[in-house]
């Protein structure tokens, strides 16, 4: 301490000089532009979400406004009188369906009379207020509880797609002009029937658990066959993709040496992460069908691109998590003459799991909902046959996975589809976040400090 | 704590526990440590001084040939445990390691109960034949690192929840329960306040009964008070190896003295 800072100022207390802050209560300008800066900077963000924000929610309000009608369907009540005779004769024809309509006619013109509904249309006519599924119900049915013969049967029997349409106002009356299924005479009718009580609109299951069906009949269509087909598919994915993408990871992060080849390796793995799907489509093609000679369509190949598409996913993050685990708790178990296994095994993995199946989930969810691969291996099987007669049984018969089905039903022309298609999204969408939750929860759970 | 150090035994040991020979370490191009010979003496503390980057953390870490973990590193020379050349092609640091205990910088505990920190060693090396054996050794290891009393009530609480001393002395307790010859501490206490310190170099003390310490350090005083015998390293060489006593009052060499007096490092 010197004494020239004892003195006081000498004279007149001197005037603050301009460019000097005097007081911390008034902003200087560089403050200011700094502030200001800082305030736009926060107003982009916010505007940078909001936008983000109404487009989720114009995806979200398109998607359920589209899609929820294919979770409900319309079903008309009919009492079947089940005749041996008639059953008998049937039976004998070629087209047994047909035959089974004739029954459903006569019920049904009796149901009609019964609710006081008159109407001139033709039994032809009246037929096209149901689904061509509705005989093979009837028939199935029949078939299937022979002891139900004899008596009267009420059935609820799927309409067509127009019908289940109207109800829903997606086919309206000024449509008929365009439509030849459909006149206005039917509609006039399903709206007494419907005051009558004869129709019912309820829950779909069919369309989670069914198959899919043929283009004149989108009201029988269902995704539950190619769920199957998604299913064995990510079986194959999880049993392949996990073990083959951990087991590479721990290679590649504690024991490779670090020379040019790992290093090439490296930016292969990372730059097959951003490959096109659809290569692995032509790469899976070109190997495990014309080479490998498997089958088409099967889940198994399916599931074979869908590992090669998810493997560069499981291992970049399988190896961000196990960088993560700090160096220490390596040292901790070599230092106490633990091998190199053992203290990965041991320490490093368990405390790597979370953010590995986190990425193996990820992974997974990608995959689940990948579908320009899958056209090319032909997952895009029609399958029709209720399961589990059907051939959708097992990793090597034919079938479609449920984004593959979804583009087939956008493709087809009647608007019964296009709603198939959005409802469709919904169950993947369902999946999807159902994956997305798990994976949140694993790494809540077993997340550990250190 | 020990002002007098043992000096009768110290100098009345003439087989050493480990014996380095013109001992080299490479880490790539970069000569980090320039032909050391040192003895170290059995049952007894020996400290490791030297500024920054002197190579002694280096050194303690080919003792138990940590530095085979890093791939750039290369070492030449002999290091000899009770005779045996521990880079003698035929050894397995694996085997080595559980004769040669370590103990780090930062305490780290394996983020499991404080039973399955210390049953972990016993465990891997087939030191227990049963449940009952292996909480023996539990407890004797909690025991002997002085912590038993602190946590005998509460085993099956994670380790890494104990304060940073108590940490760093689960380790020490992690380390002797696969009974090693040899410890080795790269700055156990650089991490702890001066009471968690002051425990930690009160262990070491009563360690040297049974283990043959060597112990890194920054801190002079921990070296006085904790050692009996001091090497004093600086740019790679041993520059000084002798009595801690000698060291510190009566350094043979400038550097020696100038590092202890403070006028660098």
């Amino acid at each position: 301490m010197t004494d020239t800072t004892l003195t006081p100022p000498s004279g007149k207390t001197s005037a603050p000089t301009p460019n000097k802050i005097t007081s911390i209560l008034e902003l200087d300008p560089l403050t200011k532009k700094r502030n200001a800066a800082e305030a736009r900077f926060k107003l982009y963000g916010i505007i940078a979400i909001g936008i983000g924000l109404f487009f989720l929610v114009a995806l979200l309000w398109a998607i359920l406004s589209n899609g929820l009608g294919a979770f409900s369907q319309t079903f008309v009540k009919v009492d079947v009188p089940l005749n041996q005779q008639q059953i008998d004769d049937a039976e004998k024809s070629v087209v047994k369906t047909s035959k089974y309509r004739a029954i459903i006619d006569d019920a049904f013109a009796k149901e009609l009379a019964g609710a006081n509904i008159t109407t001139e249309m033709s039994a032809k006519d009246l037929q096209k207020l149901f689904s061509s599924g509705a005989a093979a119900t009837v028939r199935d049915y029949a078939l299937a509880n022979p002891d139900k013969v004899g008596t009267t049967v009420t059935f609820e029997l799927i309409a067509s797609s127009r019908v289940d349409g109207y109800l829903k106002g997606r086919v309206k009356r000024e449509d008929l002009a365009e439509d030849k299924n459909l006149d206005a005479a039917h509609l006039d009718l399903v709206d007494q029937m419907k005051s009558a009580g004869l129709l019912e609109k309820r829950f779909n299951w069919s369309f989670i658990t069914g198959t899919d069906a043929s283009d004149s009949r989108p009201e029988q269509a269902g995704i539950g066959a190619s769920m199957i087909g998604s299913l064995f598919m990510m079986l194959v994915v999880l049993f392949l993709s996990l073990p083959i993408g951990v087991a590479a990871s721990i290679y590649l992060e504690e024991f490779a040496p670090q020379n040019k080849f790992t290093d090439l390796i490296e930016v292969n793995i990372s730059n097959l992460a951003a490959v096109p799907s659809i290569v692995f489509g032509i790469l899976g093609l070109a190997v495990f069908i014309q080479f490998m000679h498997l089958p088409q369509s099967a889940p198994l190949v399916g599931g074979l691109v869908l590992t090669l598409m998810t493997l560069p996913t499981i291992i970049i993050s399988t190896r961000a998590s196990l960088k993560a685990v700090p160096p220490s708790i390596r040292d901790a178990a070599l230092g106490i003459g633990a091998s190199k296994m053992q203290s990965i095994f041991h320490h490093v993995l368990p405390l790597a799991m979370p953010g590995i199946l986190t990425g193996t989930i990820i992974g997974l969810a990608q995959a689940l909902g990948e579908t320009a691969p899958l056209l090319l291996i032909g997952m895009v099987g029609f399958i029709a046959s209720n399961f589990p007669d059907g051939v959708a049984a097992g990793f090597f018969s034919p079938n479609s996975a449920m984004p593959a089905q979804i583009y087939e039903w956008a493709k087809r022309a009647d608007p019964a589809f296009y709603e198939r298609a959005w409802g469709g999204i919904i169950v993947l969408l369902v999946f999807l976040m159902t994956m997305n939750i798990i994976a949140i929860i694993l790494r809540r759970r077993f997340e550990r400090r250190w | 704590m020990n002002e007098m150090p043992n000096f009768e035994q110290a100098k009345t040991m003439t087989e050493s526990k480990i014996s380095a020979n013109k001992v080299q370490v490479y880490y790539g191009d970069t000569h980090a440590i320039k032909d050391v010979d040192i003895e170290i003496q059995p049952r007894s503390v020996t400290a490791f001084i030297g500024p920054s980057g002197c190579g002694k953390s280096t050194f303690l870490r080919t003792l138990n040939r940590m530095n085979d973990t890093i791939d750039i590193c290369r070492v030449e020379g002999s290091i000899k445990i009770d005779g045996e050349n521990i880079y003698d092609p035929k050894v397995d640091p694996v085997q080595l390691r559980a004769k040669v205990g370590m103990v780090f910088q930062k305490p780290n505990p394996f983020p499991k109960s404080i039973y399955d920190n210390i049953a972990y060693g016993p465990r891997i090396h087939g030191l227990s034949r049963s449940k009952a054996e292996l909480d023996e050794i539990v407890a004797s290891s909690l025991q002997k690192a002085g912590l038993w009393e602190e946590v005998k009530n509460r085993l099956d609480e994670p380790g890494t929840g104990m304060s940073g001393g108590q940490q760093q002395r689960l380790c020490i307790a992690r380390a002797i329960a696969v009974s090693p010859e040899v410890i080795l501490m790269d700055e156990p206490c650089s991490a702890l306040d001066p009471i968690a310190t002051a425990k930690v170099e009160e262990l070491i003390d009563e360690l040297r009964e049974n283990f043959t310490i060597v112990i890194v350090t920054h801190s002079m005083q921990q070296a006085a008070r904790v050692s009996q015998r001091t090497a004093f390293f600086h740019l790679g060489v041993l520059v000084e190896e002798g009595l801690t006593e000698d060291i510190f009052t009566n350094p043979k060499d400038k550097r020696t003295q100038d590092y202890i007096t403070g006028r660098f490092g």
